[in-house]
């Protein structure tokens, strides 16, 4: 699938997610924004996609009639496999995201703060399930790059100058991608790489809560 | 040494570690630990798990990477009440499990999906726990050990074992050989490691000795008993809710 300016915003944030891949990477894919990555692979470029029950080499969700009972991805959903693909148990499958093998990490997120702290797992009295796989990638990929709506549902921001809820992981994350812009996480503060095209510098600081940096010159629309 | 020789000079192996749907849980009492294997449905033996609810055992310390989703393999424990303390990874499939969980009926340890692994990986391979820095910066740390370890902080993970493990695999042979399919291998080699008694149920099981052995994946000297399948019920086949 291409990208085009007026698609949903979850697409939208999902195809220029995409364009961070590299061929030859490892990666991994959480659930939610980070899941619809796949349908917006660039032509050509080959990509590890592994789920942590233990498969590297995952490829869209199966269609209708062709599933596997025994192919899942860690959402539960009948996935295809990719040429070069393989199963393993779970140990193996943290050893290649606690031991660094996994080049990227896609995760969403409930706030994620200026300095790179993540908050995505729990919301004390309201919502925990559980961890899952989601710490370790965190703190162990190579580079973590959050995919979230800029805003919550009722509007508020997500991305902070510090984090309210519990963490994730500390100072993980080095790259933000939301409806409305690309952020950089740096040393100096959060870079702002590039702007969407409905979007204006006004409506992305606006929707942020912690001070953005501007690179010199034009910023680039995606 | 007997059965060497028999075997070399063409006799047929004898070792057979099938047993009846109506014995296979004979050993599983109240109170005990159980390891559970299966990420999702594959890999969850669903069979032995129904059995287990028939059984009745009581007061469960149940360890799985996740509660199934409701009215399927481990929820149906729960939903019994059979169980007391779940220790899980995440348990975000089944809204009764959570619910049970918020009103208190259960105790639920969660851990982060690898550390719980690991844990099991180091019960199954004689060791007592391990360092790691997973979850350090985070309020994991509050109900955790953490110890220095060459000027860094490191939480101290204890080892799991069980009482029992169960499990699914995909073919046995009858000394207990196991092959897995595909993401059904999940947690099931590991358990199969960490348990005082391993109970399989398969999906088809050969004679020893016609499985090539640089196929097997979890050698049959860490199974105790095997349930053959005769049939696999709606549980095991494509749930409708994850399919496209």
């Amino acid at each position: 699938m291409e990208y085009c300016p007026n698609m949903p915003y979850k697409k939208k944030i999902a195809a220029r997610a995409a364009l961070e891949m590299r061929s030859g990477q490892v990666i991994n894919l959480g659930i939610g924004i980070p899941n619809l990555i796949l349908d917006y692979l660039p032509a050509g470029l080959e990509v590890f996609v592994q789920s942590e029950n233990g498969i590297l080499g995952i490829g869209p969700r199966s269609a209708a009639g062709t599933e596997d009972r025994n192919q899942i991805d860690a959402g539960a959903n009948y996935v295809d496999l990719n040429p070069g693909a393989s199963f393993f148990d779970s140990a193996l499958s943290f050893a290649l995201i606690r031991g660094g093998r996994v080049n990227l990490s896609f995760l969403g997120t409930l706030e994620v703060s200026q300095n790179g702290d993540l908050a995505n797992w729990i919301i004390p009295g309201k919502m925990a399930p559980g961890i899952g796989g989601g710490m370790e990638l965190a703190q162990k990929a190579q580079r973590v790059i959050v995919t979230t709506s800029h805003s919550t549902r009722e509007g508020a921001p997500k991305i902070l100058t510090r984090c309210t809820l519990p963490l994730t992981a500390r100072g993980c994350v080095k790259t933000i991608i939301t409806e409305l812009a690309v952020i950089d996480v740096t040393p100096q503060g959060l870079m702002l790489r590039e702007i969407a095209h409905e979007s204006s510098l006004r409506e992305v600081q606006e929707k942020t809560d912690a001070p953005l940096l501007f690179p010199p010159g034009e910023i680039p629309r995606f | 040494m007997t059965t060497v020789a028999a075997n070399s000079s063409g006799g047929q192996p004898m070792i057979d570690k099938t047993i009846a749907a109506k014995d296979a849980l004979s050993q599983v009492h109240d109170g005990q630990t159980l390891m559970v294997g299966g990420f999702g449905a594959p890999g969850t033996p669903f069979t032995l798990i129904d059995l287990l609810v028939k059984q009745g055992a009581k007061r469960l310390t149940l360890i799985k990477n996740d509660a199934n989703e409701p009215g399927m393999g481990v929820s149906r424990l729960l939903e019994a009440g059979q169980v007391q303390t779940l220790i899980a990874s995440h348990i975000g499939m089944n809204p009764t499990a959570v619910a049970m969980m918020n009103r208190r009926e259960l105790d639920v340890l969660l851990y982060p999906q690898g550390i719980l692994a690991e844990k099991i990986r180091a019960g199954g391979a004689g060791l007592l726990g391990f360092l790691t820095d997973i979850g350090v910066d985070t309020i994991l740390r509050d109900s955790r050990e953490v110890l220095h370890l060459d000027g860094r902080e490191a939480i101290l993970e204890r080892a799991l074992r069980a009482d029992v493990t169960l499990i699914h695999a995909a073919i046995a042979d009858r000394a207990g050989n196991l092959i897995f399919a595909k993401s059904a291998r999940n947690f099931c080699p590991l358990m199969a490691t960490a348990a005082s008694r391993v109970i399989v149920e398969a999906e088809k099981v050969v004679a020893t000795g016609t499985l090539d052995p640089d196929r097997i994946h979890l050698p049959g000297a860490f199974v105790d008993a095997i349930l053959v399948l005769d049939e696999l019920t709606p549980d095991y086949g494509i749930l409708p809710q994850h399919a496209l």
